[in-house]
């Protein structure tokens, strides 16, 4: 097989995926993305509504400064990404063949 | 390209919802043939460094910004079911927790970006790459740009059938600014992956998106 079981890129890639968070998305651009640039030359961008009231909106756990909050609510994020997947994925494999 | 909530009328939500639902549903199926168990924790973890990575917005032009979306960099290292299961789970995360993406819409953004876009990447990357193994470059670069670029014209297809803008309006624009966005996704997605390549070239040196073969 490709990756032996007891490999530990998963801590390194983990790591990295922290790296990130803490680092480059404090200093992400702001403006607008792709399809919020057309919803605004379009004159539809007053549409977006928010109808679920998320914990964490826009990347900024509540309570703390600027950076902080979104580092922190980048490694929440992080860890339940990674939580999550591998415990889908592992369902997912038990489940039986058809 | 995370598509709010409004945006969408509720026959496009629930056209886009049943098609997605579906199709994860049969991601999940053809999971088992393909994903060695073994590999799991590098497919959380890797799902992990794509959420982070769609944090980070990057300036393309015009005051306009792009982030990763991650279905190339995921199919290449994991096949198209896995990686479709992956940012699906990136996809709930981002709209449960973080308001990213409506609740009403996370049907249509999992069937552009977890399953139309990463198809696309599979599709692309396996035309160019044929059944090569190892870390190709150019097939990863393409790959990546034709996934963010199929994964805009979906919602365009969808804001033109909701009725929000013209489909001759709609399709210029967003494949436009996505086409942009795109080449910072083959940047990003073929930089990881050739150092993913130098580092561990096991990684990549599995047929990359082939069901597993029973016998070795």
């Amino acid at each position: 097989m490709t990756e032996p079981r007891h490999s530990r890129i998963h801590w390194w890639m983990l790591a990295a995926a922290g790296l990130v968070v803490l680092v480059l998305a404090p200093v992400a651009s702001s403006w607008p993305d792709g399809l919020e640039r057309v919803a605004e030359d379009h004159g539809f961008i007053d549409r977006a509504m928010t109808l679920l009231q998320a914990p964490i909106p826009d990347y900024l756990l509540p309570g703390l400064p600027g950076s902080a909050a979104t580092a922190l609510a980048g490694l929440l994020g992080v860890a339940v990404t990674f939580f999550a997947v591998w415990g889908v994925t592992r369902l997912a494999l038990r489940t039986p063949r058809r | 390209m995370h598509i709010p909530d409004g945006f969408l009328d509720p026959r496009t939500l629930a056209g886009t919802a049943v098609m997605g639902a579906g199709a994860v549903g049969y991601a999940t199926s053809r999971l088992n043939r393909e994903l060695d168990e073994g590999r799991i924790p590098v497919l959380a973890a890797m799902s992990a460094f794509v959420f982070a990575a769609q944090m980070v917005n990057f300036p393309i032009a015009g005051g306009t910004s792009g982030h990763l979306l991650g279905g190339a960099l995921l199919t290449i290292l994991f096949g198209p079911w896995a990686a479709c299961l992956s940012l699906t789970a990136v996809l709930i995360i981002q709209a449960l927790v973080f308001g990213d993406g409506g609740i009403t819409a996370l049907g249509a953004n999992i069937l552009n970006m977890a399953v139309l876009g990463t198809l696309a990447a599979y599709l692309t990357y396996r035309l160019l790459a044929g059944r090569a193994t190892g870390f190709r470059p150019v097939a990863t670069f393409v790959a990546s740009w034709v996934s963010v670029v199929v994964a805009a014209v979906a919602a365009a297809l969808e804001l033109a059938l909701a009725g929000t803008l013209p489909l001759r309006v709609a399709l210029p624009a967003m494949a436009s600014w996505h086409a942009l966005i795109g080449l910072g996704e083959g940047i990003i997605t073929t930089a990881v992956l050739a150092y993913l390549a130098r580092v561990r070239p096991g990684l990549l040196g599995a047929r990359p998106s082939e069901p597993a073969k029973v016998t070795a």
